[in-house]
């Protein structure tokens, strides 16, 4: 394989690992505090549709992104008030979520379907952009990926090093326990359950108005749910889960690279391999439990009643 | 007593819930520098009141002082902020945090200055009062004793004037129960006061100055330990004149019925120990008790030996000379064993249903089902004899199990696995949360059983309890098995250093020893 070639696929990686990562990242805070929301997929979507609104009516791209943060931030919302407030099943509420944000995305956008806007451009960086290979692969992105850097290396050091993360690791732990401390953990709850919804608005927002400019029914085609796959893959650490993420972004346009490369194969089988990719994963990682359950939140999905003690 | 030199006094407080009135009109008074004790049976009221003063709860009505000031305490937090501080029962400790971030978490924000000044006074502080941890370790890796310990510190570096001990002791093997007192006891002598909550009398005299006891949610008398008996501060905690502890006659068992040949399992979560080359023999007519503190491999030798887990090799349980280890809880009930598990209300008995139909999940062999079909008659019936003849408090045989106390339930399970007559019983902690008179209900259960001819194998954390009931007994220590002796022949001491895991390094001697 020549070396442009390789350098074209890693760039490809990273653009389409990119919404993974940002979703990812948002389901992974929210579940350290305890709390699974399956509903990414319809956030996601009610992003995508915001934001590219957003853009559209207003011709201004940041205006969109914020209104998508704000759409994925007010699904959260209904989510964290059924599941943190009314002790909803966590499972069962997520995926109402995700149905109701394809389904209300759909029927919001429906006049947006076919329209375009121009989206966001990639910015090189003077003098890092022309470092052979590492450049282009890295210093030649949109500021949405820029931003997806910052943002993994925010929620990093916010996790393990800040005195907020340590009090999100405990709530996730063991909310009771928590709760003697004094820790509000309803609050931090909603916090890490909205933080979640704003990243996967992001995330949204970055498929309608920089990965295709445009605003599509369903058009995160499951990136939601692979996030989720994403979370355990990464063992809920935030450096696993970035090289997680392009490692599916891999895996997605492999169809794709194949072709290029001149080897047959059906694309229909090959665009089967994030998911096929995501069971093996997940079967390796849960043939170790005892890892298994070191890593995850012990409290995961469970809901807090501050009436037991 | 000087009315400044109290610290805490309540005046008159009761808390009531639906339906029960859990403290009422209870008025106590705590100085500076005092050991208290609380005592009182389950559902006393113990632990409402001592979350009433850690701020979980608040009065329903009176008042409660503090240093000489009404206050109305409405969290942990503020609890926390004016000297309060409260080891728990269950630990309130994160288990995949190391020592220091738990103890971060429990400070305020504006306490803790920078990470290297908190582990300067964490290693200050627990080498003054002999509490070691070390601050980097993660809790999960660290004893039971070393636990309670982190929980003390988290207390201590807070400048505590109080601190409430909800029964500290019942995780602690017997040198570590002494290492606690005199930690306490250095405490108290700075003027720190303490609230102990127990129901083990022998610790409540040997450590504390006053006594005050609850019965049913009032204060049914105070005494000074050091002049009161065992046996008169029990008859205030229970108020009868019920036997309370009696000594059985002991036995020698006859032919083996259950042998382990170097059992070994691998553990099966996280924090558990597995099991290593465990040897034991059970001899018809005898109890043999094992002891040992929580977390070390308690779950994992019942799960064994019930059959909840098959993984160990074939030969190395044998029930009457046969192989058992691969046959499941269903097969190896037919050959005669029964089992009483730690969870009663979850798997020793389903808490939705009634007890007719938990009767029926153990005993369906008894002729209650007919080609299929339950003879709810017979059922009811069998239920009913059980609850007669065990003395089990409930409203009827229809009753759901989750509606009797703990004491009973346990009454009821103990009862309907005696009832299928077992060559084996294998029961978990018996009297686990169970108040004092029940206790002994339940091992005259065992005892009748035993001389029936019943081998019976218990597990349980309560020292006293096993010298009281077994015939032999044995430690277990991260999944090793001490070899037994017969009861008689030791004393809590010695069990007390093999429970800390003192037999490791003796030579094993050999577990068949001849019995007469």
């Amino acid at each position: 394989m020549d070396m442009e070639l390789f350098q074209q696929i890693l760039v490809a990686a990273i653009k389409t690992g990119t919404p993974l990562l940002l979703v990812a990242l948002g389901e992974l805070i929210c579940e350290k505090s305890g709390v699974l929301n399956l509903g990414q997929e319809g956030m996601m979507l009610m992003g995508a549709m915001a934001g590219f609104a957003g853009a559209y009516f207003s011709g201004n791209l940041a205006l969109g992104l914020l209104l998508a943060m704000v759409a994925g931030m007010m699904m959260a919302g209904i989510f964290a008030l059924l599941s943190l407030n009314l002790n909803t099943n966590q499972v069962a509420t997520g995926l109402a979520l995700t149905i109701f944000g394809s389904g209300l995305s759909a029927f919001l956008g429906a006049s947006l379907v076919g329209s375009t806007v121009n989206g966001f451009k990639p910015i090189a960086i003077p003098l890092l952009s022309d470092i052979p290979f590492v450049g282009p692969l890295l210093f030649n992105h949109d500021i949405l990926v820029y931003g997806s850097f910052v943002l993994v290396a925010i929620c990093w050091w916010v996790v393990n090093k800040t005195r907020a993360g340590l009090t999100l690791r405990a709530v996730g732990e063991n909310p009771y326990s928590a709760n003697a401390l004094g820790i509000k953990v309803i609050k931090v709850r909603y916090i890490a359950v909205l933080t979640g919804g704003a990243f996967a608005g992001l995330a949204g927002a970055y498929m309608s108005l920089s990965y295709t400019p445009m605003w599509m029914e369903n058009m995160t085609a499951g990136r939601g749910w692979i996030a989720l796959s994403l979370v355990v893959f990464a063992s809920w650490r935030v450096g696993y889960l970035m090289v997680g993420a392009y490692l599916f972004g891999v895996a997605s346009i492999l169809h794709l690279v194949m072709q290029g490369i001149g080897f047959t194969i059906s694309p229909n089988l090959l665009a089967m391999m994030p998911y096929v990719a995501t069971i093996v994963v997940m079967v390796i990682i849960s043939s170790n439990p005892i890892r298994q359950k070191l890593a995850a939140p012990m409290s995961l999905a469970k809901p807090f009643d501050s009436r037991r003690h | 007593m000087k009315q400044d030199n109290l610290l805490l006094s309540l005046w008159q407080v009761s808390k009531r819930y639906p339906g029960v009135v859990a403290n009422d009109k209870v008025s106590l008074t705590l100085a500076k520098g005092e050991i208290l004790a609380l005592l009182g049976e389950n559902g006393a009221g113990k632990s409402t009141l001592v979350k009433m003063i850690y701020g979980v709860v608040q009065a329903d009505e009176g008042s409660l002082l503090w240093q000489g000031k009404e206050v109305v305490i409405r969290s942990p937090n503020m609890a926390r902020s004016m000297g309060i501080g409260m080891v728990f029962q269950h630990f309130s400790v994160f288990e995949t945090l190391s020592v220091q971030e738990n103890i971060e978490l429990s400070l305020d924000a504006g306490f803790v200055k920078d990470a290297a000044t908190l582990r300067a006074k964490i290693i200050e502080l627990s080498a003054a009062y002999e509490l070691k941890v070390d601050p980097d370790r993660y809790v999960h890796n660290l004893s039971i004793g070393e636990r309670q310990r982190l929980e003390i510190l988290r207390c201590l570096i807070q400048n505590v004037k109080l601190l409430i001990l909800d029964e500290p002791t019942s995780v602690l093997t017997p040198q570590e129960v002494a290492g606690l007192f005199k930690v306490l006891r250095t405490l108290a002598s700075e003027g720190c006061s303490i609230l102990f909550i127990s129901h083990k009398l022998k610790e409540v005299t040997a450590l504390c100055d006053r006594a005050v006891i609850l019965r049913g949610g009032k204060v049914n008398g105070e005494c000074v330990p050091a002049n009161e008996t065992p046996d008169s501060i029990a008859r205030m905690m229970v108020g009868s004149e019920a036997v309370l502890s009696e000594r059985y006659h002991k036995t020698i068992g006859s032919d083996e019925l259950l042998v382990t040949r170097d059992l070994s399992v691998p553990p099966t979560n996280p924090f558990g120990t597995g099991l290593t080359k465990v040897n034991l023999s059970l001899h018809k007519g005898e109890i043999l008790g094992i002891a040992g503190v929580a977390g070390n491999g308690q779950e994992d030798l019942l799960e064994a030996l019930s059959g909840e887990d098959t993984r160990a090799e074939a030969g190395s349980i044998l029930i009457n000379g046969r192989k058992v280890a691969k046959l499941n809880a269903g097969e190896r009930r037919l050959l005669g064993m029964s089992y009483v598990p730690a969870d009663r209300l979850g798997q020793g008995a389903v808490p939705d249903m009634s007890l007719a139909d938990n009767t029926l999940l153990t005993s369906a062999r008894k002729g209650l089902v007919n080609r299929g079909l339950i003879l709810p008659h017979k059922v009811v019936e069998l239920a009913k004899s059980i609850i007669h003849r065990n003395d089990v408090k409930c409203h009827n045989a229809h009753a759901q199990a989750k509606s009797l106390s703990g004491g009973n339930l346990q009454k009821f399970i103990i009862g309907r696995e005696v009832d299928q007559n077992p060559e084996v019983l294998i029961c978990a902690h018996p009297t686990w949360g169970v108040d004092i008179g029940a206790a002994s209900s339940i091992h005259r259960q065992l005892i009748e059983l035993r001389d029936n001819g019943a081998a019976i194998l218990v597990v349980s954390e309560d020292i006293d309890e096993l010298f009281m009931i077994s015939d032999r007994i044995a430690a277990l220590y991260e999944g090793q098995l001490s070899h037994a002796v017969h009861t008689e022949q030791t004393n809590i001491e010695e069990v007390g250093k093999w429970i800390a895991g003192s037999f490791m390094n003796e030579d094993k001697p050999q577990e068949d020893v001849k019995h007469a």
